[in-house]
């Protein structure tokens, strides 16, 4: 530096943030340079955890890849599970049924709460707000044992499967869902009283991190991000999958585009997931989860033991995999965190040809140097928490 | 390294090793390494139902200096290698390391071009802890397990800990 | 048909290669001489109002020739339309293709991500470099089809 720089007292500063770092959710980097406490350049580095998600897709059969996309958003496994399973369905050409349709919808919205739980939590635990951190956790927990029972797993679900489900609702779990149903309401109230009017809370989050409706769109944000903004998208609403357009729910929308908007699109979608899901539990039709296609899904398991035919077919299955026809297909759902898309190219073959992953995290990511220009380093950490990003969704 | 070292191996210091090694456990600070997707189950397990508190561990501390233990709770990819050396190589003695997950002990179900095939490569692991990821019970069973080996031969983990040469240390960057 | 590739066809009839529809979904290949101009068409015209680009995947058509391409997603709020673009890059060896960041500026670190795995050059791009790969996959690119899973 040199000595007319030092006297003037302009020189930057350039910080590490990260990759080891409590706010950044996981392994994000950011390059730093700081007049004092104003950020003058921010520079995110990801790819710290790119594990190559894409390539290993490419030598496994279609599902055998179902396990590796639980492990793209980890937060809402069966958001990404959904989405494969959708596109790959689309491939096809099938439609599953319309009790599996109604099963789908019920899991998806119940993770959109517990993704959306976790963000709160921690969220307002970067912010310097370590309760809500444990009232969000208490009804994740219980969200998290419905899971169990359902799929066995706590964080990875793979309970979809192309052309069904991998088994129907264990007993029990339907009036297990309807106790948490009815009672997530009013703990809302719990999470409202803690953050909402709170001075503090306000002062951090408002007029933090502003996207206008355009930019917000040009930038490729989706899900709550862009809704904070006051982009009325949903895909669920408009372009609906899955039976989605049989539920009635609504969309919250924000107006200035800051993290406080964000926050309350956030806090309400919660409230309406929990609409869509009584409204799956009221409305369950009853009948079978799987297509009846011997070429897509398992055959059942005393047929298996018993009839030769049904043998050979799922030996065939399990060992070859399903082969789709030649084509491409773009499949997006409405995830947690935003457009979650699917591109997959077959080759006629049982492994897909190309698995392209549009993760939302990657995008809503990618503002971050625009951003954080001018701002205060705090204003960051507020940043990177109201992104929701999950790393692995960023870097896949 | 500590307390060892000023009086030696007698057997005079035998209750006060055995009562430095029972303060050494039950305040075993970690420091946060979450990488993925097991670093959920790291958070669930500091947190209400399966408190972390009770074993006197709820310090997660951000700096690798304050810290006595680190759990490497996710799959670490070659970008992320280096740092994970370098924060182990900041925590002061004495040090233990647990591999939680199947991506820390071995590389998980990530057989690809960036990922490493288990952090035993690069840094000596104490407890390796299965799962994909692993119940939080398993965490703190594992953590359960690094506390018997902290009471059982606090010697032995420190004193042989310098002549395991990980695989990967002789081709890091640097040394 | 989709309204757009009709006014697509209508406005920039010598740079269409193909036209493609499985399941509903439209994929229209164009030459990528003229690609910005028709990414910047698609955008502002008030037909078709593709203001929203929702992702940018590379391909590698191992063993076909030419080998790499580009799928461009589009969606438009208003029509809720989407539609695919695919541009195939000229060179094998030294696949470029232009940068449509000054189109959709989201596209930015869409190119960079295809650039790192395949090594298409995304030529006036504002800062093409390496996003998700580590530093021993300098020099190659591992998405490609010839690049082993496990790696070197």
């Amino acid at each position: 530096m040199n000595s007319a720089e030092l006297a003037s007292g302009t020189e930057t500063m350039l910080l590490n943030l990260g990759p080891q770092h409590p706010s950044t959710h996981g392994v994000l980097r950011v390059w730093l340079e700081l007049d004092g406490e104003v950020i003058v350049n921010a520079d995110p580095d990801i790819g710290y955890l790119h594990r190559g998600i894409e390539k290993m897709c490419e030598n496994r059969t279609y599902h055998q890849c179902l396990p590796l996309t639980d492990r793209l958003d980890y937060l809402a496994g069966t958001a990404n599970n959904f989405g494969f399973v959708l596109a790959v369905e689309k491939l096809l050409g099938v439609e599953v049924p319309k009790r599996a349709q109604y099963i789908r919808v019920l899991m998806a919205e119940l993770t959109r709460i517990s993704s959306h739980l976790f963000w709160l939590g921690t969220h307002g635990h970067d912010l310097g707000a370590m309760t809500p951190l444990f009232f969000a956790f208490r009804e994740r927990e219980q969200l998290m044992d419905l899971f169990e029972m359902a799929w066995g797993g706590r964080l990875f679900p793979c309970y979809f499967r192309i052309g069904g489900l991998a088994a129907d609702l264990p007993e029990g779990f339907i009036e297990k869902a309807w106790e948490f149903v009815k009672v997530f309401p009013s703990k809302m109230k719990d999470y409202h009283n803690l953050l909402t009017k709170n001075r503090i809370w306000i002062a951090r989050t408002r007029d933090v991190g502003v996207m206008t409706k355009d930019e917000a769109i040009a930038w490729g944000w989706s899900g709550p991000m862009s809704r904070g903004s006051g982009v009325d998208w949903d895909i669920r609403r408009d372009t609906p999958y899955s039976s989605y357009e049989d539920f009635d729910f609504d969309i919250p929308l924000g107006s200035n585009g800051d993290t406080y908007d964000r926050y309350l699109v956030r806090m309400e979608e919660m409230v309406q997931s929990n609409r869509i899901c009584h409204q799956a539990l009221e409305k369950m039709p009853a009948g079978e989860v799987n297509v009846h296609d011997p070429n897509i899904i398992l055959p059942p398991k005393d047929k298996v033991y018993n009839n030769i035919e049904a043998l050979i077919n799922h030996f065939l299955l399990i060992e070859k995999g399903l082969t789709p026809p030649k084509g491409e297909v773009y499949h997006a759902i409405e995830a947690p965190k935003g457009e979650m898309g699917f591109f997959i190219i077959s080759d006629g073959s049982p492994h897909p040809f190309r698995m392209k992953v549009r993760g939302p995290s990657f995008i809503n990511l990618s503002p971050t140097k625009v951003l954080a220009k001018g701002r205060l380093l705090s204003d960051l950490i507020a940043l990177i928490g109201t992104m929701d990003i999950v790393l692995a969704d960023v870097d896949r | 390294m500590g307390i060892e070292e000023h009086l030696g191996n007698n057997v005079l210091t035998t209750s006060l090793e055995k009562l430095v090694d029972w303060a050494r456990k039950n305040s075993l600070w970690p420091a946060t390494f979450g990488l993925a997707c097991c670093a959920i189950e790291m958070i669930v397990v500091a947190a209400n139902r399966w408190d972390i508190a009770r074993f006197g561990m709820e310090a997660f501390r951000a700096s690798p200096r304050q810290s006595d233990l680190m759990i490497v709770a996710g799959t670490v990819t070659k970008k992320m290698a280096p740092a994970v050396v370098r924060i182990y190589e900041q925590m002061t003695e004495p040090k233990w390391v647990i591999a939680m997950g199947a991506c820390a002990s071995s590389g998980g179900i990530f057989r690809s071009y960036a990922v490493v095939q288990g952090i035993d490569q690069y840094i000596p692991v104490d407890v390796y802890v299965p799962g994909c990821p692993p119940r939080p019970e398993g965490l703190l069973y594992g953590i359960l397990k690094l506390h018997e080996k902290i009471l059982k031969d606090p010697f032995l983990t420190q004193k042989y800990r310098d002549q395991i040469v990980p695989a990967g240390r002789k081709h890091e960057h640097g040394h | 048909m989709n309204t757009a590739t009709e006014k697509l066809q209508a406005q920039f009839p010598d740079a269409i290669v193909d036209i493609y529809e499985f399941r509903g979904d439209t994929t229209v290949t164009v030459k990528p001489d003229v690609l910005v101009e028709i990414c910047a068409f698609l955008r502002d015209d008030p037909e078709t109002s593709f203001k929203y680009l929702s992702s940018v995947s590379g391909v590698d058509y191992l063993p076909d020739s030419p080998r790499f391409a580009a799928v461009y997603h589009l969606y438009s709020h208003l029509y809720k339309n989407r539609l695919a673009l695919k541009v195939f890059c000229p060179h094998d060896e030294t696949p470029a293709l232009p940068s449509v960041v000054p189109v959709w500026i989201t596209a930015d670190w869409h190119e960079r991500e295809a650039y790192d795995l395949l090594g298409i050059k995304f030529i006036g791009h504002p800062d093409l470099r390496r996003i998700l790969t580590p530093p021993e996959c300098e020099g190659y690119h591992p998405l490609r089809k010839d690049y082993p899973q496990e790696g070197y």
